[in-house]
């Protein structure tokens, strides 16, 4: 049976670009369909009723929503090739927790950076620094989170480094400054064609964060 | 089997949630009742990164995080099964938990608990509660005929919540309004080791009364 898989998207989505290393990590071929999140389209808003939010993937119909769920839903269908996983369950209970980690801190202290300013915005630069460091420690000296081998937590944290430029530009700072050796971890992410494909330009990104603050009257 | 202990308090639900899973595995395990004003040291080392409860450790080796636990608990003891066998249902069971866990806990505790005066959380709650409500239709569990992943993960909706409701006379999960997520509270109820999981109803009622009146609402 062949399949057929659409991923509803937004370039500047971290959240779609981690499904997207995803699918080309496994080597399935699918329709991508840019959606403008100021005007979504009735298929988001049928595939994603609960929440009305890209990524979603459509596998032959049928609607996976919420990023981490759709990455593991493409590890567990295409289980032959390049498992995003480790095969122990202790080890996958580390890549989902520090997976979840990245999700509960990452996006919320990033997002201030660029809504705020002055003591708000340090406040915010400081958590984000905090987080990435506790991330650098748990990489400490292996190539990749997941060992040897790209991987869950690889995958989830990744594309918030193409919004790194947009955050240290408007925070006015260096994550490289402070986090060496994570940057050292996305240059080597990046040697990979299906991270370097999938990765959204940081430059598009922050003209995409201006926008958005414009709009948002900041 | 190996050793299994449980770092929690029983009056947490998020701490509830392992002991189910344990008890339908059939696995025996240790349950260490901590302090949270005075954590123990064993906590402490247990989950640096979050310092809470609940943690499952076994022989050793510590995660973290109920939803993490409860696939670790799944991928380890087989058994009855939590999760189903098939990629899309499991994906659907991860979405309704993470829909629970991070949109109706934080609207439930606000509603019943934190803000308990304020009419707009009550009904930013039921709307939430109403999509739970239309996931149940024509179903004896969420998990479908059996007791699963999500039924364990709206613990607090099917225990907790009826209870508050009891002390502060907030009338949210009603049967006239909710009857799917009434039945399905009693159904869950209903079940020996969901019961016994779960703290006596008197204990708990004295508990949240006590909290009640140390904690007044905002």
């Amino acid at each position: 049976m062949s399949d057929h898989v659409v991923l509803l998207d937004s370039y500047p989505s971290m959240f779609g670009m981690r499904v997207r290393i995803a699918l080309a990590e496994k080597g399935i071929e699918y329709e991508y369909k840019e959606e403008d999140l100021s005007n979504k389209s009735p298929l988001l808003l049928k595939m994603n009723p609960v929440h009305k939010k890209i990524p979603v993937l459509i596998h032959n119909g049928r609607p996976v929503c919420e990023s981490l769920v759709e990455v593991q839903y493409i590890d567990e269908v295409w289980k032959d090739k390049s498992p995003l996983l480790p095969s122990h369950p202790y080890q996958r209970a580390q890549a989902r927790f520090w997976a979840d980690y990245v999700d509960k801190k990452i996006y919320d202290a990033g997002r201030k950076i660029w809504t705020t300013k002055g003591e708000e915005q340090e406040t915010a630069k400081n958590e984000l620094i905090d987080c990435l460091k506790v991330l650098e420690g748990e990489l400490g000296d292996k190539p990749y989170f997941g060992g040897e081998s790209f991987g869950f937590v690889d995958i989830a944290l990744l594309p918030f480094s193409t919004w790194f430029y947009a955050y240290e530009t408007l925070g006015n700072f260096s994550i490289e400054a402070e986090c060496p050796k994570l940057i050292a971890w996305v240059n080597r992410c990046k040697e990979k064609e299906t991270v370097s494909k999938s990765l959204s330009d940081p430059h598009k990104v922050y003209e995409f964060v201006l926008g958005l603050r414009k709009k948002l009257g900041i | 089997m190996g050793e299994v202990k449980v770092f929690g308090v029983r009056r947490s639900p998020y701490s509830c949630r392992v002991e189910i899973a344990l008890k339908l595995k059939g696995i025996k395990y240790d349950f260490i009742e901590e302090d949270l004003s005075n954590k123990s040291p064993l906590l402490l080392k247990y989950n640096p990164v979050h310092k809470k409860i609940p943690v499952l450790v076994h022989n050793e080796n510590p995660i973290a995080e109920s939803l993490v636990i409860l696939e670790y608990i799944e991928e380890t003891w087989k058994g009855t099964p939590i999760l189903p066998e098939d990629p899309y249902q499991r994906a659907m069971a991860r979405f309704w938990s993470k829909f629970i866990d991070e949109k109706c806990m934080p609207a439930l505790l606000k509603a019943a608990v934190k803000e308990r005066e304020n009419k707009k959380a009550i009904e930013e709650a039921a709307e939430l509660l109403k999509i739970l409500e239309n996931e149940l239709e024509g179903k004896k569990f969420f998990g479908g005929d059996n007791i699963g992943l999500v039924d364990i993960v709206a613990d607090f909706i099917g225990y907790w919540l009826g209870l508050i409701q009891h002390v502060t006379g907030l009338e949210l999960l009603t049967k006239e309004k909710f009857p799917n997520l009434c039945e399905w509270s009693h159904e869950f109820l209903s079940s020996s080791i969901v019961k016994e999981s779960f703290p006596p109803s008197d204990h708990l009622l004295e508990y949240i009364r006590s909290w009640l009146s140390a904690n007044p609402s905002k």
